[in-house]
């Protein structure tokens, strides 16, 4: 009876805040002035950002994280391999874990606004020979680029973390033993390292892509509309347009996404039973 | 020289996280001036802090931070007080169901905040919970609970239960066992949840800026602004912003890789 008595206030909260938003705002989606109806979905598809929403969001996830695992991967070997100052450098890295994706965007802007830091260094490299516009819809590929570069700047961080606990609980006795019969560091990487880790890359796979979908504020600070992404779109329909219906719909569309992704990492990079440690 | 260029990729990549940062800092502390200085200088020329000053002197910034560090610190409160008992349920017994709870509370990861704050708005008009910083925070208290219930029952877990046992010998309640025996030993991990849940809240944007509109939470006046607001402003907010967190990411370093390393199970 106690444990139950000691888990109840915090499931009754999540309860109440998770299941009953989940279904109002699934109720709220398929509902126009109390009735069933499509209609909140065919305004949302109709809408002229809809596609472009879609398309940059998958854009900026295909390629910021993929791009973010390698790099974490890179830098937790790298932590391997540190004998003095690993807590400092740690902690260093880690630092983006703790910074809004908003602040981060504000971060990225003031580097590559057409008076900022980027065109700077590429004046003195002599590359440009004024402020250039990388930020602005006539530049859509720079844009693009941009956010990827800030995306992958915040939240490398947050795989790191989840590597290196990974990292730090895999057995040591592999590694030797491939050492012994002369097996190169390359080896040992793809041969023992990657594999034993697998569980932890789907958990941080999963994680950082349900949450890359969610990205919106560092794309607000950076690109304003000029990057639609889905869930900039909810917030425009909610907050600018008052229409709770459409975002609605827009959420719907991102809950669909995040668990299509979480699904198919479960499939994809599942481990069977006789390998689990 | 192998060697060499391994420690250059470790310095490389400190900088590369460092000094984006110190970027924002000069175009938040250069003020209105530099702004429009190109190509700009690399180091700070008369540095001050006006543009900070002058930012939290703007009409509703103060207000805002005010806002947000009481709905982060309700936050705190709040997944502590909910987290803690049923991460020590999960560390301590064996309930049928244990297993269930653990997957429900990793499902909620799974789940954005936007599904989750879009339909709060109008039930929070009506419960008159709209607009306040109670309301946003009980939104963040969900999404900074799933870590204070994992971690917490880690944290349980490294303490013996032999000196829990010692204790009920000596005549203490359980009630008071836990609270005296193990508290105590757990604390520096508790600090480190609340300083977890802290930071969760004075970070999120969307549920702030969608469930307030006078009361506005820092992020969400900031997100509001953007449009409108002159850049050094924007940089003197994201920079107000980093600041606190820098130290906090600094306080719960130990922690962090607990916090993963159990979640991963």
């Amino acid at each position: 009876m106690a444990p139950l008595l000691l888990i109840a206030p915090c499931l009754l909260f999540l309860g109440v805040l998770f299941l009953i938003p989940l279904v109002q705002t699934i109720a709220l989606a398929f509902q126009v002035h109390g009735a069933w109806s499509l209609e909140n979905f065919n305004t949302m598809s109709g809408d002229l950002n809809f596609h472009d929403a879609i398309v940059d969001t998958f854009a900026i996830v295909a390629i910021a994280v993929p791009l973010q695992l390698v790099l974490a991967l890179a830098m937790a070997m790298m932590l391997r391999g540190l004998r003095r100052g690993r807590d400092i450098v740690l902690w260093i890295w880690s630092i983006p874990l703790g910074i809004s994706d908003l602040a981060a965007g504000l971060v990225w802007l003031a580097i590559l606004t057409d008076q900022g830091f980027l065109n700077t260094i590429l004046f003195h490299l002599g590359v440009v020979s004024g402020p250039v516009s990388w930020l602005s819809y006539e530049t859509p590929t720079a844009l693009l680029i941009g956010i990827a570069v800030a995306e992958l700047w915040r939240a490398t961080a947050i795989v790191l973390v989840i590597l290196v606990s990974g990292v730090q609980m895999l057995p040591k006795e592999y590694n030797e033993a491939a050492d012994v019969f002369g097996a190169s560091p390359w080896t040992r990487f793809t041969r023992i390292t990657l594999p034993l880790l697998k569980p932890t890359i789907q958990t941080a796979l999963i994680l950082r892509t349900v949450l890359a979908f969610e990205m919106f504020a560092i794309v607000q600070a950076i690109g304003g509309r000029n990057f639609p992404v889905i869930v900039g779109e909810a917030f425009t329909w909610q907050y600018t347009n008052q229409d709770f219906g459409v975002a609605a719909a827009y959420a719907v569309v991102i809950m669909l996404i995040s668990l299509g992704a979480t699904l198919v990492y479960l499939r994809v990079l599942r481990t069977p039973r006789e390998q689990l440690g | 020289m192998k060697r060499q260029l391994y420690l250059t990729g470790v310095l490389a990549l400190c900088a590369w996280t460092l000094v984006p940062i110190y970027f924002l800092a000069l175009g938040a502390l250069g003020g209105r001036d530099l702004v429009n200085t190109f190509p700009k200088p690399f180091w700070p020329g008369s540095a001050s802090f006006t543009t900070i000053r002058d930012f939290l002197a703007i009409d509703g910034v103060a207000a805002a931070t005010l806002v947000s560090v009481e709905t982060a610190c309700l936050t705190m409160l709040f997944a502590l007080l909910l987290g803690l008992p049923a991460g020590y349920a999960l560390a301590r017994f064996s309930f049928p169901g244990s297993g269930l709870f653990r997957l429900l509370i990793l499902l909620t990861r799974a789940f954005p905040v936007a599904i989750l704050a879009l339909p709060l708005t109008v039930g929070f008009i009506r419960l008159g919970l709209y607009d306040t910083p109670l309301g946003v925070s009980l939104l963040h208290t969900a999404l900074a609970l799933p870590f204070a219930v994992l971690v917490s029952s880690s944290l349980f877990q490294a303490v013996p239960r032999e000196l829990e046992e010692a204790a009920w010998v000596f005549g203490c309640s359980k009630f008071e066992a836990a609270r005296r025996v193990v508290l105590p030993l757990a604390l520096p991990g508790i600090a480190a949840i609340a300083i977890f849940a802290f930071v969760i809240s004075w970070n999120e944007v969307f549920a702030g800026a969608v469930l307030t509109v006078r009361h506005r939470t820092l992020t969400a006046y900031l997100l509001t602004v953007l449009s409108e607001s002159p850049l050094h402003v924007q940089f003197a907010g994201g920079f107000v912003l980093i600041l606190p967190t820098i130290a906090f990411i600094y306080a719960v370093r130990k922690h962090l890789f607990a916090m993963w390393g159990i979640s991963n199970r």
